[in-house]
């Protein structure tokens, strides 16, 4: 205190300068990030928007190619066969993998010995790398000698599936590989929002005879929609953006079976070098996503209860 | 008399029931979990034990989990076949100067966005958290071009530039600064220190959960990185552990044992530092996930 009041106190400070002062001092902290977010994101961000509309191979002149780009997409089998196989992946990856995710959480959301063990576990698979991950599944799945198909055919089953290798099952197996692979994560994300409901309603509920299923049909559920939320709008956004899982497991084939857009964006791009038509793929996915995000937004307010 | 024995019989059954009911539920449960949990590490059970056998006994029916002479050859074979004493040692240099420079660049803004009053504060947060969900590959092909503009293609450093800067980064840590009161900050300013002794000497050393979640989560992604260094990496000796592995995987497709190898030693690093700090992964999952 002494040392507070012996100090010269500034009683005559220009506003103006130490106004300047503070914004100088605020600048200072954020423009180191600042500047290269502005630089390697924000400025890529909206030169994508044009790049959409221009033909460019990266080496010759750019030229303006107006909506050419888009009406192209429609001649496009490729990206007509990637956006189908997209939207498939999408409609399986984020319900199984909520599904898969909620039971893990409920099953861990009890007093158990081992808990962190378990909860260890199951988080793993996402920590791992996906090179990695996408071998071994290939490796387990492999159609000819795979264990999975040594021990199917060793329960009788006939002719069991090439997984990977086949067209029909290619994305179906990608699909697991991804659940297994997510599920950990969201279990942490519903465990916490678990742990957040007031065991009080458990109690009234017991008291006004509620059983098991009553329970989590009218406490657990509603009390979970704002997390159940969030990981559909994560989780969709994620699913939307698949690419390396698919690059490393199947490559996009057998044939095109397993193409998704950023595959088909990534080969128009760095294989072809057609810059605005990978710009302008990259564009409808953007919208796709945006699109989905703003309807689950829009839809909220009927399902999701905050307290 | 009779009639109150059969209640009371009927009652004790009641009970030795609910009992054995929730006895059996608990059974049950621990089963799930257990057989859950051993198809999680499956993969990984699976990838120990083959990258220990010869190559022809891999797929060998029924499964000989703990091989009977294990190769271990095999792991001093996969760093002669490809350079990847190189690979590792690149992944581990980006991983920590890329770590290092997120956590610096980041906590400064993001004590900036939290505790600090600036115009345009907020629409610039506003910016920051959009790009988030603005997902990368709508916007890798600008990036790319002007990468080569710098003359930075097939080099670290158009990596480094692209990663170092995250909004992500800000966001988490920002979220956690506004967690801490103002009287802290406004106690020091009176007496006399400056916002940049505040940021050392008070918000590090209170920030140190987020700052080690932030640390987790960047390394492992850095490490992991697959998309970016395939786009950006064409030189050999440049290449990170991941695509190393793919080139492995590529050019030696039927040694089974040798990739399962490979791909265990990629694991390892990313294993270590969940195990040490996997406290922090949660902690920071739940946090970022449930605040929203």
């Amino acid at each position: 205190m002494s040392i507070l009041s012996l100090k010269p106190t500034n009683t005559h400070p220009s506003k103006r300068r130490s106004q300047f002062t503070k914004l100088a001092i605020a600048y200072s902290f954020i423009l180191p990030n600042l500047i290269g977010f502005l630089i390697f994101t924000l400025i890529p961000m909206v030169f994508s928007l044009i790049l959409a509309f221009m033909n460019w191979d990266g080496a010759n002149q750019i030229s303006w190619a107006g909506l050419e780009n888009f009406s192209q997409m429609l001649r496009d089998e490729t990206f007509r066969i990637s956006l189908g196989n997209t939207i498939a992946f999408v409609a399986l990856n984020v319900p199984l993998t909520m599904a898969a995710s909620l039971g893990l959480a409920l099953l861990l959301n009890q007093p158990l010995r081992g808990r962190n063990f378990f909860r260890t576990t199951f988080f793993f698979p996402y920590v791992a790398s996906l090179v990695a991950v996408a071998v071994v599944w290939n490796m387990l799945f492999f159609p000819s000698a795979g264990p999975v198909n040594s021990v199917l055919s060793m329960l009788g089953v006939q002719n069991p599936p090439r997984w990977s290798a086949s067209v029909d099952w290619a994305m179906l197996t990608v699909v697991m590989a991804s659940v297994w692979r997510g599920m950990g994560y969201y279990m942490i994300i519903y465990l916490a929002a678990l742990q957040n409901i007031p065991t009080i309603l458990y109690e009234a509920a017991a008291v006004d005879g509620a059983d098991t299923w009553q329970k989590f049909r009218y406490i657990t559920l509603p009390m979970l929609t704002p997390a159940t939320f969030f990981i559909s709008v994560m989780l969709t956004i994620a699913s939307f953006k698949v690419f390396d899982l698919v690059m490393v497991m199947t490559g996009g084939g057998p044939g095109r079976a397993t193409n998704v857009l950023v595959i088909h964006i990534f080969n128009t791009a760095f294989k072809e070098f057609r810059f605005g038509y990978a710009s302008s793929i990259a564009m409808v996915l953007f919208v796709m996503v945006i699109g989905i995000t703003v309807i689950q937004f829009y839809m909220e307010r009927r399902w999701v209860n905050y307290q | 008399m009779e009639r109150l024995l059969t209640l009371s019989f009927l009652s004790t059954s009641i009970t030795l029931r609910s009992l054995f009911k929730f006895k059996m539920g608990k059974l049950l449960t621990y089963a799930a979990l257990i057989i859950l949990a051993f198809f999680m590490l499956l993969p990984f059970l699976w990838m120990v034990s083959a990258s220990l056998k010869l190559d022809k006994d891999v797929f060998r029916f029924p499964i000989e989990w703990i091989p009977s002479k294990p190769e271990w050859s095999n792991y001093t074979t996969i760093w002669t076949r490809i350079p990847f004493m190189t690979f590792f040692g690149n992944s581990l240099k980006l991983t920590v100067i890329i770590t290092l420079l997120q956590l610096c660049t980041s906590s400064f803004a993001a004590y900036a966005f939290a505790k600090l009053k600036f115009p345009g504060r907020d629409w610039l947060f506003l910016a920051y958290v959009g790009s988030i969900a603005i997902p990368w590959q709508v916007y890798m092909v600008p990036q790319f071009i002007l990468m080569r503009q710098f003359d930075l293609v097939d080099s670290h450093l158009s990596l480094i530039l692209l990663q170092a800067f995250s909004a992500f980064g800000v966001f988490l840590l920002r979220q956690f600064f506004v967690s801490i009161p103002d009287d802290i900050l406004d106690a020091a300013r009176i007496d006399g220190m400056s916002e940049y002794g505040i940021f050392f000497r008070i918000m590090l050393p209170l920030s140190k959960p987020a700052l080690a979640t932030l640390t987790i989560f960047t390394s492992v992604a850095v490490w992991n990185d697959f998309m970016g260094p395939l786009i950006y990496l064409n030189s050999q000796n440049l290449k990170t552990i991941q695509l190393g592995l793919r080139m492995f995987i590529q050019q030696y497709g039927a040694d089974y044992a040798l990739i399962m190898a490979a791909a265990l030693v990629s694991l390892i690093p990313v294993i270590a530092l969940f195990l040490l700090l996997q406290r922090f992964f949660v902690e920071g999952i739940a946090s970022t996930g449930v605040k929203g």
